[in-house]
């Protein structure tokens, strides 16, 4: 009876978000950006023209300094005669597996502690809230970069430190749409027929959680991206060989007067995946949400 | 007033005790032996325990933890491992630096993000609010060692306006305090434009117009004033991340403040003041919120403590 009623509604409704989405350039070419990029990782063998970790005789000049783009080389070689742009679709690999999965962990922990805490009163609930209120007291940063340092830096500790510090605004933001859903007729409709707790989180307040779990899921990829960058711009992120973009800049920091091109172009590709997830994060939110945010 | 200060001051105290508990426990289990590193790689067994003992690193968790505190307490952070010296006084040095880099910071943010954001505003749906809103959407995308790097290749290398690193005057501040500025700036920017936006729609500002007022004034006397208040927490949030140590920007250009020191001690695992420099930083940040919340008042008289 309910879903008969209720199911032209939900689908009118979600038809105006899909309209209003795709009236908004702004949001299409997020939307863009960030498919050239996942197929450009999910094809990089065939997308890349060469073997990114092959170091080409004929790739350094004379004095054994990186070939200019143009050429045989279509962004130049990197300081061991490598093809750049080949290690930088390789590279997309490591910024789209890090940015997924730590993301993906970080707004799965973000909802469901934000709910716990939101649905659990009491003093499992203060807890849980007091918890994320000490972890925004830390120096997200500085930890990531000391944990990621001492532990050992690779690939899927990079991702596991980013999901444990990215799961903490995801939480709050979900603790007060939760604190706000459980007040609604439904859920106290539900309450008196009898419903238990976890049909309740599962039918009444995680269907509502979509659209910002959807919109992290987006916004997020953005922040974890620019952290992965980051921390292996500073030696501590994805290691060499494998090709990550915050890595080729550091290896060339050292050839930024003579080889500019070798932090331009990889700082480029940061710079649109980061942009295009962002776009299409503030897309979703105005498309389903256009109230919300700034 | 005086209950919602104290109880924002001990809920304050209590997430610092806690976040001093979380960093011990940390710095605790990470898989570093301390006493490996400051006898570095040659030392015999008998020198590595001995040296274990000294620094008490072969007590209990708790007890290591009471005198972690007690210590704390009187403003003592131990001894670096790696650098004879006291730890709170290596930060003691690096912190004037570190304060200088997040004052330029947070002028250049403010320089640039509020006119573009009160430009954007006045021009609502126009070229130039597309303009700034874009460019605050790439200010916010832009990784930042990697704009660091671009700025110093264009302004120090390339036109030779600035030096290309190390501490100084103002001409050295001005690079690094520009790279943390340039990310900032987009969020002061779209703050600005929404808070403004939703001021001039109301009733007392169409009044002031119909009164006759200049635009100029309408904005200066009435409408900024109102839109203050979320830049002042923004102040504050940013008082505390950029005391937190800008580790990327203070290593790229060569800057001493203590994201710099606390950059060199993680590549050598020195942990006391790994775990100073972390502590020290939760104190801002919680400080700054704390102040934050405090000047409110005086920005906004509509807000009064709860």
């Amino acid at each position: 009876m309910t879903t008969v009623v209720l199911a032209p509604v939900a689908r009118k409704r979600r038809n105006r978000s899909l309209t209003r989405f795709l009236r908004n350039p702004a949001a299409i070419l997020g939307l863009v950006v960030c498919v050239l990029i996942v197929l450009t990782a999910l094809l990089a063998p065939w997308v890349a023209p060469h073997d990114p970790d092959f170091q080409f005789p004929e790739g350094l000049t004379m004095e054994g300094a990186p070939l200019p783009p143009g050429g045989a080389y279509l962004l130049g070689t990197d300081l061991l005669g490598r093809d750049l742009f080949s290690r930088i679709v390789w590279g997309a690999r490591a910024s789209l597996t890090v940015g997924f999965v730590a993301n993906g962990v970080a707004v799965l922990l973000g909802v469901l502690i934000g709910a716990l805490g939101a649905l659990t009163r009491g003093w499992v609930g203060t807890l849980i809230m007091r918890f994320t209120d000490v972890m925004l007291a830390f120096p997200v940063l500085l930890l990531a970069i000391a944990l990621t340092a001492i532990l050992k830096p690779s690939l899927w500790i990079v991702a596991l430190v980013i999901a444990l510090i990215n799961w903490v605004p995801i939480a709050r933001v979900v603790y007060s749409e939760v604190a706000a859903l459980r007040e609604r007729e439904f859920v106290e409709a539900a309450n008196a027929v009898g419903a238990s707790g976890g049909r309740i989180l599962r039918r009444h307040i995680l269907p509502h959680l979509v659209p910002t779990a959807l919109v992290w899921g987006s916004l997020g990829v953005s922040t974890t991206v620019l952290l992965e960058a980051t921390l292996s711009f500073l030696g501590v992120g994805v290691q060499p060989p494998t090709p990550s973009w915050g890595g080729i800049i550091n290896e060339s920091q050292s050839y930024l007067t003579t080889a500019p091109w070798l932090v331009l172009a990889p700082g480029t590709a940061i710079l649109l995946t980061s942009l295009g997830f962002n776009l299409l994060g503030e897309g979703l939110r105005d498309a389903l949400d256009p109230r919300g945010g700034l | 007033m005086l209950g919602f200060l104290g109880s924002r001051l001990l809920q304050s105290v209590l997430v610092l005790i806690v976040a001093s508990v979380i960093t011990f426990t940390l710095a605790f289990l990470l898989p570093a032996d301390p006493a490996r590193m400051v006898a570095g790689p040659s030392a015999s067994v008998a020198t590595v325990n001995s040296i274990r003992h000294e620094l008490g690193l072969d007590r209990p968790f708790l007890s290591q933890y009471t005198s972690y505190l007690n210590r704390l307490v009187h403003l003592d952070l131990g001894r670096s491992y790696k650098q004879s010296s006291e730890v709170s006084a290596l930060m003691a040095s690096r912190i004037w630096p570190t304060v200088q880099l997040m004052l330029g910071a947070i002028a250049l943010e403010l320089l640039i993000g509020l006119p573009l954001g009160i430009w954007a505003a006045l021009n609502r749906g126009r070229w130039p609010d597309t303009l700034v809103m874009g460019l605050a959407f790439l200010g916010a995308a832009a990784p930042q060692f990697w704009l660091a790097l671009s700025l110093v290749y264009l302004l120090a290398y390339r036109f030779a306006l600035f030096p290309l690193g190390g501490y100084g005057g103002l001409n050295h501040l001005f690079l690094p305090a520009l790279t943390l500025g340039i990310g900032g700036a987009g969020w002061y920017a779209r703050m600005m434009r929404s808070q403004l936006l939703e001021v001039l729609g109301q009733d007392y500002i169409r009044t002031a117009r119909a009164k006759g007022q200049t635009p100029a004034l309408v904005l200066l006397k009435h409408a900024l004033r109102n839109a203050t208040l979320p830049i002042v927490t923004m102040i504050g949030l940013d008082i505390g991340t950029f005391m937190g140590g800008v580790v990327v920007v203070e290593s790229v250009f060569g800057w001493p403040g203590l994201g710099r020191l606390v950059w060199d001690a993680i590549r050598v695992v020195d942990i006391p003041i790994i775990v100073g420099v972390v502590i020290f930083s939760a104190f801002a940040i919680t400080l700054a919120n704390l102040l934050a919340d405090f000047v409110q008042p005086f920005v906004d008289p509509r807000v009064r403590y709860r």
